[in-house]
Protein backbone atom coordinates (compact mmCIF):
# COMPACT_ATOMS: atom_id res chain seq x y z
CA UNK A 1 0.00 0.00 0.00
CA UNK A 2 1.33 3.03 -1.49
CA UNK A 3 -0.02 6.33 -0.48
CA UNK A 4 0.40 9.13 -2.12
CA UNK A 5 1.92 12.19 -0.73
CA UNK A 6 -1.34 14.17 -0.26
CA UNK A 7 -3.28 11.39 2.00
CA UNK A 8 -0.13 10.82 3.60
CA UNK A 9 0.46 14.04 5.30
CA UNK A 10 -3.55 14.54 5.48
CA UNK A 11 -3.38 11.30 7.62
CA UNK A 12 -0.30 12.72 9.56
CA UNK A 13 -1.79 15.87 10.20
CA UNK A 14 -4.92 14.34 11.10
CA UNK A 15 -3.30 11.93 13.61
CA UNK A 16 -1.22 14.34 15.09
CA UNK A 17 -3.58 16.63 15.57
CA UNK A 18 -5.83 14.43 17.64
CA UNK A 19 -2.99 13.49 19.79
CA UNK A 20 -1.77 17.39 20.05
CA UNK A 21 -5.80 18.19 21.04
CA UNK A 22 -5.88 15.49 23.48
CA UNK A 23 -2.38 14.72 24.74
CA UNK A 24 -0.51 17.86 24.65
CA UNK A 25 -2.03 21.13 24.78
CA UNK A 26 -3.87 19.94 27.90
CA UNK A 27 -0.66 18.90 29.68
CA UNK A 28 1.64 21.44 28.55
CA UNK A 29 -1.02 24.25 29.71
CA UNK A 30 -0.75 22.53 33.20
CA UNK A 31 2.81 23.59 33.38
CA UNK A 32 1.74 26.88 32.25
CA UNK A 33 -0.80 27.69 34.81
CA UNK A 34 1.35 25.94 37.31
CA UNK A 35 4.47 28.67 36.76
CA UNK A 36 2.09 31.70 35.71
CA UNK A 37 2.83 33.37 39.24
CA UNK A 38 6.78 32.56 39.25
CA UNK A 39 8.65 29.84 40.64
CA UNK A 40 8.67 30.57 44.32
CA UNK A 41 4.73 30.21 44.76
CA UNK A 42 4.91 26.99 43.54
CA UNK A 43 7.96 26.01 45.55
CA UNK A 44 6.32 27.27 48.65
CA UNK A 45 3.24 24.92 47.52
CA UNK A 46 4.94 21.95 47.24
CA UNK A 47 6.99 22.45 50.34
CA UNK A 48 4.29 22.39 53.02
CA UNK A 49 4.35 19.81 55.76
CA UNK A 50 0.99 18.20 53.97
CA UNK A 51 2.70 18.37 50.75
CA UNK A 52 6.06 17.26 51.98
CA UNK A 53 4.07 14.55 54.02
CA UNK A 54 2.36 13.23 51.10
CA UNK A 55 4.94 12.87 48.58
CA UNK A 56 7.07 11.12 51.69
CA UNK A 57 3.65 8.44 52.17
CA UNK A 58 3.36 7.80 48.39
CA UNK A 59 7.22 7.27 48.11
CA UNK A 60 6.87 4.67 51.15
CA UNK A 61 3.77 2.91 49.74
CA UNK A 62 5.58 2.52 46.47
CA UNK A 63 8.49 1.14 48.27
CA UNK A 64 6.61 -1.46 50.06
CA UNK A 65 4.16 -2.25 46.95
CA UNK A 66 6.47 -2.02 44.11
CA UNK A 67 9.14 -5.06 44.86
CA UNK A 68 6.47 -7.54 46.59
CA UNK A 69 4.77 -7.14 43.39
CA UNK A 70 8.39 -7.35 41.54
CA UNK A 71 9.23 -10.91 43.50
CA UNK A 72 5.54 -12.47 43.07
CA UNK A 73 6.20 -11.32 39.09
CA UNK A 74 8.85 -12.83 38.89
CA UNK A 75 8.05 -16.02 40.23
CA UNK A 76 4.50 -16.25 38.75
CA UNK A 77 5.90 -15.54 35.48
CA UNK A 78 8.74 -18.41 36.19
CA UNK A 79 5.42 -20.85 37.02
CA UNK A 80 3.53 -19.02 33.81
CA UNK A 81 6.08 -19.45 31.61
CA UNK A 82 8.14 -22.96 32.31
CA UNK A 83 5.56 -24.96 34.24
CA UNK A 84 2.61 -27.02 33.38
CA UNK A 85 0.28 -27.01 36.25
CA UNK A 86 -3.56 -27.60 36.69
CA UNK A 87 -5.83 -24.26 37.15
CA UNK A 88 -3.03 -22.41 34.96
CA UNK A 89 -5.87 -20.70 32.65
CA UNK A 90 -7.37 -19.78 35.67
CA UNK A 91 -4.67 -17.59 37.53
CA UNK A 92 -3.49 -16.33 34.36
CA UNK A 93 -6.97 -14.66 33.96
CA UNK A 94 -7.09 -14.20 38.06
CA UNK A 95 -4.08 -11.96 37.16
CA UNK A 96 -5.45 -9.45 34.58
CA UNK A 97 -8.18 -8.43 36.97
CA UNK A 98 -6.57 -5.87 38.74
CA UNK A 99 -6.29 -3.99 34.90
CA UNK A 100 -9.80 -4.61 34.27
CA UNK A 101 -11.62 -4.06 37.50
CA UNK A 102 -13.33 -0.26 38.90
CA UNK A 103 -10.56 1.52 41.17
CA UNK A 104 -13.37 2.12 43.51
CA UNK A 105 -14.42 -1.51 43.55
CA UNK A 106 -11.22 -2.58 44.54
CA UNK A 107 -11.53 0.14 47.30
CA UNK A 108 -14.87 -1.46 48.34
CA UNK A 109 -13.76 -4.97 48.50
CA UNK A 110 -11.06 -4.04 50.63
CA UNK A 111 -13.32 -2.24 53.08
CA UNK A 112 -15.36 -5.25 52.90
CA UNK A 113 -12.96 -7.21 54.33
CA UNK A 114 -10.70 -5.49 56.46
CA UNK A 115 -13.20 -2.58 57.47
CA UNK A 116 -14.86 -2.35 61.21
CA UNK A 117 -17.70 -4.27 59.90
CA UNK A 118 -15.74 -6.61 57.52
CA UNK A 119 -14.79 -10.01 57.46
CA UNK A 120 -11.23 -9.32 59.32
CA UNK A 121 -12.65 -6.29 60.72
CA UNK A 122 -13.24 -7.35 63.93
CA UNK A 123 -9.93 -9.64 64.42
CA UNK A 124 -8.10 -7.12 63.79
CA UNK A 125 -9.19 -4.53 65.86
CA UNK A 126 -9.23 -7.23 68.51
CA UNK A 127 -4.93 -7.33 67.64
CA UNK A 128 -5.16 -3.18 67.40
CA UNK A 129 -4.38 -3.36 63.94
CA UNK A 130 -6.10 -0.73 61.77
CA UNK A 131 -6.05 -1.05 58.06
CA UNK A 132 -8.65 1.06 56.67
CA UNK A 133 -8.37 4.66 56.90
CA UNK A 134 -4.75 4.33 57.56
CA UNK A 135 -1.35 3.47 55.68
CA UNK A 136 -1.58 -0.88 55.71
CA UNK A 137 -5.16 -0.05 53.75
CA UNK A 138 -3.45 2.64 50.98
CA UNK A 139 -0.60 -0.14 50.65
CA UNK A 140 -2.60 -2.95 50.20
CA UNK A 141 -4.89 -0.84 47.72
CA UNK A 142 -1.61 0.17 45.90
CA UNK A 143 -0.72 -3.44 45.79
CA UNK A 144 -3.88 -4.84 44.13
CA UNK A 145 -3.88 -2.39 41.20
CA UNK A 146 -0.11 -3.14 40.75
CA UNK A 147 -0.13 -6.70 40.39
CA UNK A 148 -0.18 -7.63 37.21
CA UNK A 149 2.71 -5.07 35.32
CA UNK A 150 5.82 -7.47 36.04
CA UNK A 151 4.31 -10.60 35.32
CA UNK A 152 2.39 -9.65 32.33
CA UNK A 153 6.02 -8.17 30.80
CA UNK A 154 8.59 -10.73 32.02
CA UNK A 155 6.56 -14.01 31.33
CA UNK A 156 6.61 -13.54 26.99
CA UNK A 157 10.50 -12.60 27.60
CA UNK A 158 10.85 -15.86 29.35
CA UNK A 159 8.72 -17.51 26.69
CA UNK A 160 10.78 -15.76 23.98
CA UNK A 161 14.34 -16.83 25.57
CA UNK A 162 12.70 -20.07 25.76
CA UNK A 163 14.96 -22.64 28.04
CA UNK A 164 17.91 -24.34 26.12
CA UNK A 165 20.05 -22.04 28.01
CA UNK A 166 18.84 -23.45 31.33
CA UNK A 167 18.98 -26.34 30.56
CA UNK A 168 22.39 -26.60 29.62
CA UNK A 169 23.18 -24.82 33.11
CA UNK A 170 21.33 -27.49 34.56
CA UNK A 171 22.97 -30.51 32.35
CA UNK A 172 26.47 -28.86 33.60
CA UNK A 173 25.67 -29.16 37.06
CA UNK A 174 24.20 -25.98 38.12
CA UNK A 175 21.26 -26.29 41.01
CA UNK A 176 18.40 -24.17 40.53
CA UNK A 177 19.43 -21.31 42.59
CA UNK A 178 22.46 -20.83 40.32
CA UNK A 179 20.71 -21.26 37.42
CA UNK A 180 18.26 -19.10 37.83
CA UNK A 181 20.52 -16.58 39.27
CA UNK A 182 22.99 -16.49 36.48
CA UNK A 183 21.51 -17.48 33.59
CA UNK A 184 17.90 -16.58 33.69
CA UNK A 185 17.75 -13.42 35.69
CA UNK A 186 20.26 -11.73 33.42
CA UNK A 187 18.37 -12.65 30.54
CA UNK A 188 15.28 -11.18 32.09
CA UNK A 189 16.28 -8.67 33.50
CA UNK A 190 14.61 -5.52 30.72
CA UNK A 191 11.84 -7.13 31.09
CA UNK A 192 11.84 -6.93 34.81
CA UNK A 193 13.03 -3.33 34.71
CA UNK A 194 10.35 -2.18 32.26
CA UNK A 195 7.70 -4.30 34.22
CA UNK A 196 9.20 -2.48 37.77
CA UNK A 197 8.88 1.43 35.73
CA UNK A 198 5.22 0.90 35.08
CA UNK A 199 4.84 -0.61 38.53
CA UNK A 200 6.28 2.61 40.41
CA UNK A 201 4.06 4.93 37.98
CA UNK A 202 0.67 3.23 38.57
CA UNK A 203 1.86 2.81 42.58
CA UNK A 204 2.52 7.03 42.70
CA UNK A 205 -0.15 8.00 40.64
CA UNK A 206 -3.18 5.49 42.10
CA UNK A 207 -6.55 7.23 43.07
CA UNK A 208 -9.50 5.94 42.99
CA UNK A 209 -8.83 2.58 45.03
CA UNK A 210 -6.54 5.01 47.23
CA UNK A 211 -9.26 7.66 47.94
CA UNK A 212 -12.11 4.91 49.13
CA UNK A 213 -9.45 3.45 51.75
CA UNK A 214 -7.61 6.45 53.05
CA UNK A 215 -10.09 8.79 54.69
CA UNK A 216 -7.93 11.46 53.71
CA UNK A 217 -6.59 12.90 56.81
CA UNK A 218 -3.70 15.64 56.14
CA UNK A 219 -0.40 15.05 57.17
CA UNK A 220 -1.38 11.32 58.40
CA UNK A 221 -3.13 8.88 54.98
CA UNK A 222 -2.93 11.76 52.92
CA UNK A 223 -1.13 10.90 48.81
CA UNK A 224 -0.03 13.38 46.17
CA UNK A 225 -2.75 12.42 44.21
CA UNK A 226 -5.25 12.65 47.34
CA UNK A 227 -3.37 16.25 47.85
CA UNK A 228 -4.32 17.48 44.39
CA UNK A 229 -7.83 16.47 44.90
CA UNK A 230 -7.95 17.91 48.40
CA UNK A 231 -6.20 21.43 47.19
CA UNK A 232 -8.69 21.67 44.18
CA UNK A 233 -12.00 21.10 45.83
CA UNK A 234 -10.65 23.91 48.70
CA UNK A 235 -10.65 26.04 45.56
CA UNK A 236 -6.72 26.42 46.24
CA UNK A 237 -6.18 26.13 42.58
CA UNK A 238 -2.35 27.31 42.19
CA UNK A 239 -1.57 24.73 45.08
CA UNK A 240 -3.61 21.66 42.95
CA UNK A 241 -1.64 22.80 39.96
CA UNK A 242 1.69 23.03 41.58
CA UNK A 243 1.15 19.01 43.21
CA UNK A 244 -0.18 18.16 39.21
CA UNK A 245 3.10 19.62 37.56
CA UNK A 246 5.25 17.67 40.45
CA UNK A 247 3.42 14.19 39.31
CA UNK A 248 3.05 15.14 35.85
CA UNK A 249 6.84 15.72 35.96
CA UNK A 250 6.82 12.36 37.63
CA UNK A 251 5.04 10.74 34.75
CA UNK A 252 8.04 12.14 31.89
CA UNK A 253 10.65 11.10 34.06
CA UNK A 254 8.82 7.57 33.77
CA UNK A 255 8.53 8.01 29.71
CA UNK A 256 11.88 8.52 29.88
CA UNK A 257 13.32 5.34 31.06
CA UNK A 258 10.43 3.26 29.32
CA UNK A 259 11.90 4.68 26.29
CA UNK A 260 15.16 3.99 27.13
CA UNK A 261 14.27 0.21 28.20
CA UNK A 262 12.13 -0.60 25.63
CA UNK A 263 14.30 -1.54 23.04
CA UNK A 264 17.00 -3.71 25.15
CA UNK A 265 13.98 -5.51 26.07
CA UNK A 266 13.17 -5.85 23.13
CA UNK A 267 16.04 -7.01 21.35
CA UNK A 268 16.50 -9.25 24.85
CA UNK A 269 19.63 -7.22 25.28
CA UNK A 270 22.24 -8.37 27.83
CA UNK B 1 14.95 -15.92 14.72
CA UNK B 2 12.32 -15.15 16.95
CA UNK B 3 9.66 -17.54 15.59
CA UNK B 4 12.35 -19.63 16.41
CA UNK B 5 12.52 -18.89 19.71
CA UNK B 6 8.90 -19.08 20.25
CA UNK B 7 8.78 -22.50 19.05
CA UNK B 8 11.72 -23.66 20.76
CA UNK B 9 10.30 -22.09 24.07
CA UNK B 10 6.51 -23.66 23.40
CA UNK B 11 8.22 -27.51 24.41
CA UNK B 12 8.42 -26.75 27.96
CA UNK B 13 10.55 -28.55 30.44
CA UNK B 14 9.85 -30.14 33.54
CA UNK B 15 13.61 -29.98 34.67
CA UNK B 16 13.54 -25.87 35.83
CA UNK B 17 10.73 -24.14 37.41
CA UNK B 18 10.72 -22.39 40.08
CA UNK B 19 9.05 -25.24 42.01
CA UNK B 20 5.61 -26.22 44.27
CA UNK B 21 6.66 -23.74 46.78
CA UNK B 22 7.60 -20.84 44.71
CA UNK B 23 3.95 -21.56 43.12
CA UNK B 24 2.34 -21.90 46.38
CA UNK B 25 3.95 -19.05 47.58
CA UNK B 26 2.46 -17.04 44.92
CA UNK B 27 -0.81 -18.14 44.10
CA UNK B 28 -1.59 -17.76 47.73
CA UNK B 29 -0.56 -13.79 47.14
CA UNK B 30 -2.74 -13.59 44.65
CA UNK B 31 -5.34 -15.36 46.55
CA UNK B 32 -5.03 -12.90 49.42
CA UNK B 33 -4.12 -9.50 47.52
CA UNK B 34 -6.66 -9.98 44.60
CA UNK B 35 -9.44 -12.99 45.20
CA UNK B 36 -10.12 -12.52 48.86
CA UNK B 37 -11.25 -9.28 48.73
CA UNK B 38 -13.31 -9.70 45.10
CA UNK B 39 -15.10 -12.57 46.64
CA UNK B 40 -15.89 -10.85 50.27
CA UNK B 41 -17.79 -7.71 47.19
CA UNK B 42 -19.91 -11.15 45.74
CA UNK B 43 -20.76 -12.07 48.88
CA UNK B 44 -21.83 -8.38 50.60
CA UNK B 45 -24.07 -7.77 47.51
CA UNK B 46 -25.96 -10.81 48.23
CA UNK B 47 -26.10 -9.85 52.12
CA UNK B 48 -29.91 -8.78 51.83
CA UNK B 49 -30.94 -12.08 49.54
CA UNK B 50 -31.54 -11.71 45.62
CA UNK B 51 -34.56 -9.51 46.29
CA UNK B 52 -32.23 -6.54 47.79
CA UNK B 53 -29.55 -6.97 45.25
CA UNK B 54 -32.01 -6.56 42.51
CA UNK B 55 -33.40 -3.85 43.79
CA UNK B 56 -30.10 -2.36 44.06
CA UNK B 57 -29.19 -2.86 40.94
CA UNK B 58 -32.47 -2.03 39.25
CA UNK B 59 -32.74 1.42 40.91
CA UNK B 60 -33.52 4.08 38.38
CA UNK B 61 -30.22 5.98 39.39
CA UNK B 62 -27.86 2.47 39.53
CA UNK B 63 -29.33 1.61 35.92
CA UNK B 64 -29.18 5.36 34.41
CA UNK B 65 -25.73 5.26 35.62
CA UNK B 66 -25.06 1.63 34.45
CA UNK B 67 -26.64 2.79 30.87
CA UNK B 68 -24.44 6.06 30.81
CA UNK B 69 -21.71 4.19 31.42
CA UNK B 70 -21.84 1.03 29.23
CA UNK B 71 -23.04 3.60 26.12
CA UNK B 72 -19.47 6.53 26.79
CA UNK B 73 -17.25 3.57 26.74
CA UNK B 74 -18.84 2.00 23.76
CA UNK B 75 -18.13 5.25 22.00
CA UNK B 76 -14.89 5.87 23.64
CA UNK B 77 -13.98 2.21 22.31
CA UNK B 78 -15.42 3.21 18.38
CA UNK B 79 -13.29 6.35 18.55
CA UNK B 80 -10.03 4.79 19.54
CA UNK B 81 -10.87 2.23 16.90
CA UNK B 82 -10.60 4.74 14.63
CA UNK B 83 -8.22 7.30 15.86
CA UNK B 84 -5.91 4.42 17.04
CA UNK B 85 -5.72 2.24 13.92
CA UNK B 86 -4.63 5.65 12.25
CA UNK B 87 -2.21 7.16 14.65
CA UNK B 88 -0.83 3.69 14.78
CA UNK B 89 -0.72 3.84 10.69
CA UNK B 90 1.41 7.16 11.06
CA UNK B 91 3.65 6.29 13.59
CA UNK B 92 4.65 3.20 11.15
CA UNK B 93 3.66 3.60 7.56
CA UNK B 94 4.86 7.41 7.96
CA UNK B 95 8.25 9.27 8.45
CA UNK B 96 8.55 13.04 9.98
CA UNK B 97 10.73 14.86 12.42
CA UNK B 98 10.24 13.84 15.76
CA UNK B 99 8.46 10.24 15.51
CA UNK B 100 10.21 8.78 18.33
CA UNK B 101 8.88 11.54 20.30
CA UNK B 102 5.65 11.31 19.73
CA UNK B 103 6.01 7.76 19.74
CA UNK B 104 6.92 7.92 23.27
CA UNK B 105 4.23 10.49 24.22
CA UNK B 106 1.56 7.62 23.50
CA UNK B 107 2.21 6.14 27.02
CA UNK B 108 1.89 9.72 28.82
CA UNK B 109 -2.22 8.61 29.98
CA UNK B 110 -0.47 5.30 31.07
CA UNK B 111 2.43 7.22 33.21
CA UNK B 112 0.10 10.10 34.18
CA UNK B 113 -1.82 10.17 36.87
CA UNK B 114 -5.47 10.28 36.41
CA UNK B 115 -6.33 12.65 38.69
CA UNK B 116 -4.46 15.03 37.05
CA UNK B 117 -5.43 13.91 33.77
CA UNK B 118 -8.92 15.06 34.78
CA UNK B 119 -7.41 18.70 36.05
CA UNK B 120 -5.80 19.08 33.27
CA UNK B 121 -8.29 19.01 30.57
CA UNK B 122 -10.27 20.82 33.00
CA UNK B 123 -8.21 23.41 32.92
CA UNK B 124 -8.31 23.36 29.18
CA UNK B 125 -12.07 22.60 28.59
CA UNK B 126 -13.24 23.75 31.80
CA UNK B 127 -14.73 26.95 33.05
CA UNK B 128 -11.40 28.72 32.82
CA UNK B 129 -10.85 27.42 29.30
CA UNK B 130 -8.13 29.35 27.02
CA UNK B 131 -10.33 28.89 23.85
CA UNK B 132 -13.32 29.73 25.62
CA UNK B 133 -14.72 25.69 25.37
CA UNK B 134 -16.67 25.29 28.98
CA UNK B 135 -17.54 21.71 28.40
CA UNK B 136 -16.83 20.72 32.07
CA UNK B 137 -19.98 18.97 33.80
CA UNK B 138 -21.07 17.77 30.53
CA UNK B 139 -21.43 14.30 29.12
CA UNK B 140 -18.80 15.27 26.23
CA UNK B 141 -16.47 15.96 29.48
CA UNK B 142 -16.63 12.28 30.15
CA UNK B 143 -15.93 11.10 27.02
CA UNK B 144 -13.07 13.47 26.31
CA UNK B 145 -11.90 11.95 29.51
CA UNK B 146 -12.14 8.63 28.48
CA UNK B 147 -10.69 9.32 24.99
CA UNK B 148 -7.60 10.55 27.29
CA UNK B 149 -7.02 7.69 29.39
CA UNK B 150 -7.46 5.03 27.09
CA UNK B 151 -5.60 6.64 24.39
CA UNK B 152 -2.54 3.90 24.16
CA UNK B 153 -5.01 0.74 23.93
CA UNK B 154 -5.58 0.66 19.96
CA UNK B 155 -2.59 2.27 19.20
CA UNK B 156 -0.17 -0.23 21.15
CA UNK B 157 -1.82 -3.20 20.27
CA UNK B 158 -2.14 -2.19 16.48
CA UNK B 159 1.24 -1.57 16.54
CA UNK B 160 3.57 -3.99 15.86
CA UNK B 161 0.74 -5.99 13.94
CA UNK B 162 1.70 -3.34 11.36
CA UNK B 163 5.54 -3.51 11.84
CA UNK B 164 5.61 -7.49 11.64
CA UNK B 165 3.02 -7.17 8.69
CA UNK B 166 4.33 -8.35 5.39
CA UNK B 167 4.41 -6.00 2.36
CA UNK B 168 5.10 -8.34 -0.04
CA UNK B 169 0.88 -8.96 0.09
CA UNK B 170 0.29 -5.28 -0.58
CA UNK B 171 2.48 -5.17 -3.19
CA UNK B 172 1.70 -8.59 -4.95
CA UNK B 173 -2.28 -6.60 -4.41
CA UNK B 174 -0.89 -3.47 -6.55
CA UNK B 175 0.57 -5.33 -9.52
CA UNK B 176 -2.86 -6.70 -9.82
CA UNK B 177 -3.92 -3.52 -10.15
CA UNK B 178 -5.88 -3.23 -6.83
CA UNK B 179 -6.34 0.63 -5.45
CA UNK B 180 -5.12 1.71 -2.34
CA UNK B 181 -8.79 1.76 -0.93
CA UNK B 182 -8.98 -2.33 -2.05
CA UNK B 183 -5.63 -2.98 -0.43
CA UNK B 184 -6.42 -1.12 2.87
CA UNK B 185 -9.82 -2.91 2.77
CA UNK B 186 -9.16 -6.39 1.86
CA UNK B 187 -5.54 -7.04 3.45
CA UNK B 188 -4.42 -4.64 5.57
CA UNK B 189 -7.42 -4.38 7.70
CA UNK B 190 -8.24 -8.21 8.07
CA UNK B 191 -5.03 -8.73 9.43
CA UNK B 192 -5.51 -5.64 12.13
CA UNK B 193 -8.44 -6.87 13.03
CA UNK B 194 -7.81 -8.90 15.39
CA UNK B 195 -5.44 -6.62 17.30
CA UNK B 196 -8.12 -3.51 16.58
CA UNK B 197 -10.62 -5.51 18.44
CA UNK B 198 -8.44 -6.44 21.57
CA UNK B 199 -7.08 -2.70 22.35
CA UNK B 200 -10.89 -1.78 21.74
CA UNK B 201 -11.98 -4.48 24.06
CA UNK B 202 -9.24 -3.17 26.78
CA UNK B 203 -10.21 0.48 25.85
CA UNK B 204 -13.65 -0.91 26.86
CA UNK B 205 -12.71 -2.33 30.20
CA UNK B 206 -10.92 0.75 31.08
CA UNK B 207 -13.68 3.11 30.48
CA UNK B 208 -16.05 1.05 32.51
CA UNK B 209 -13.96 1.63 35.10
CA UNK B 210 -12.29 4.82 35.48
CA UNK B 211 -12.87 6.99 38.49
CA UNK B 212 -10.12 9.62 38.44
CA UNK B 213 -10.11 11.27 35.21
CA UNK B 214 -13.90 11.70 35.33
CA UNK B 215 -14.48 12.82 38.39
CA UNK B 216 -13.55 16.31 38.54
CA UNK B 217 -15.14 16.86 34.58
CA UNK B 218 -18.05 15.54 35.11
CA UNK B 219 -19.77 17.09 37.96
CA UNK B 220 -21.50 13.80 39.12
CA UNK B 221 -25.01 14.79 37.89
CA UNK B 222 -27.21 11.93 38.33
CA UNK B 223 -28.88 10.76 35.06
CA UNK B 224 -26.82 12.95 33.53
CA UNK B 225 -23.22 12.72 33.77
CA UNK B 226 -22.83 10.02 37.00
CA UNK B 227 -20.88 6.76 35.20
CA UNK B 228 -21.28 3.77 37.82
CA UNK B 229 -17.93 3.79 39.56
CA UNK B 230 -18.57 7.84 40.79
CA UNK B 231 -22.06 6.12 41.84
CA UNK B 232 -20.67 3.35 43.96
CA UNK B 233 -18.23 5.67 45.34
CA UNK B 234 -21.37 7.79 46.23
CA UNK B 235 -23.08 4.96 47.93
CA UNK B 236 -19.51 4.05 49.89
CA UNK B 237 -19.57 7.51 51.21
CA UNK B 238 -23.30 7.42 52.21
CA UNK B 239 -22.35 4.04 54.15
CA UNK B 240 -24.70 1.96 51.74
CA UNK B 241 -22.06 -1.39 51.32
CA UNK B 242 -24.68 -3.26 50.19
CA UNK B 243 -25.70 -1.86 47.61
CA UNK B 244 -22.27 -0.64 46.71
CA UNK B 245 -21.32 -4.25 46.73
CA UNK B 246 -24.32 -4.97 44.49
CA UNK B 247 -23.51 -2.09 41.73
CA UNK B 248 -20.01 -3.18 42.00
CA UNK B 249 -20.57 -7.14 41.22
CA UNK B 250 -22.76 -6.15 38.64
CA UNK B 251 -19.05 -4.39 37.18
CA UNK B 252 -17.09 -6.99 38.13
CA UNK B 253 -19.49 -9.23 35.61
CA UNK B 254 -18.73 -6.64 33.11
CA UNK B 255 -15.21 -6.77 33.39
CA UNK B 256 -15.19 -10.45 33.62
CA UNK B 257 -16.97 -10.67 30.37
CA UNK B 258 -14.19 -8.09 28.78
CA UNK B 259 -11.14 -10.21 29.62
CA UNK B 260 -12.88 -13.35 28.53
CA UNK B 261 -13.85 -11.95 25.60
CA UNK B 262 -10.15 -10.64 24.50
CA UNK B 263 -8.53 -14.05 25.72
CA UNK B 264 -11.27 -15.47 23.01
CA UNK B 265 -9.63 -12.84 20.66
CA UNK B 266 -6.05 -14.10 21.26
CA UNK B 267 -7.10 -17.51 20.44
CA UNK B 268 -9.07 -16.49 17.31
CA UNK B 269 -6.34 -14.43 16.45
CA UNK B 270 -3.17 -16.59 16.81
CA UNK B 271 -5.49 -19.12 14.91
CA UNK B 272 -5.41 -16.44 11.74
CA UNK B 273 -1.70 -16.26 12.22
CA UNK B 274 -1.27 -19.33 10.68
Amino acid sequence: MTVSRPWRIGLRVVGLGYLALLLLVPVGLIFYRTFEHGVGAVWASITTPAAIHAFQLTLEVTAIAVPLNTLFGIVMAMALARGEWRGKGLVNAIIDLPFAISPIVIGLSLILVYGARGWLGGALADAGVQVIFSVPGIVLATIFVSLPFVVREVTPVLKEVGDDQEQAAATLGAGGWTTFRRVTLPSIRWGVAYGVVLSVARCIGEFGAVSVVSGKISGQTETLTLLVEKRFSNFDLAGAYAASALLALIALGTLLAMTAIKPRREEGDT
Amino acid sequence: MSALAVRVGGTVSRRFHTGALGLGVATLWLSVIVLLPLSAVVVRSLDGGLGAFWDAVSSRQAVAALRFTVLVSLATAAINVVGGTLIAWVLVRDQFHGKRVVNALIDLPFALPTIVAGLTLLTLYGPRSPFGINLAYTQVAVLLALLFVTLPFVIRSVQPVLIELDREMEEAALSLGAGNATIFRRIVLPNLVPAILSGAALAFARAVGEFGSIVLISGNIPFRTQVSSVYVFKLIESDAPTSAAAVSTVLLLVSLAVLLGIRGLGHWGARHDR
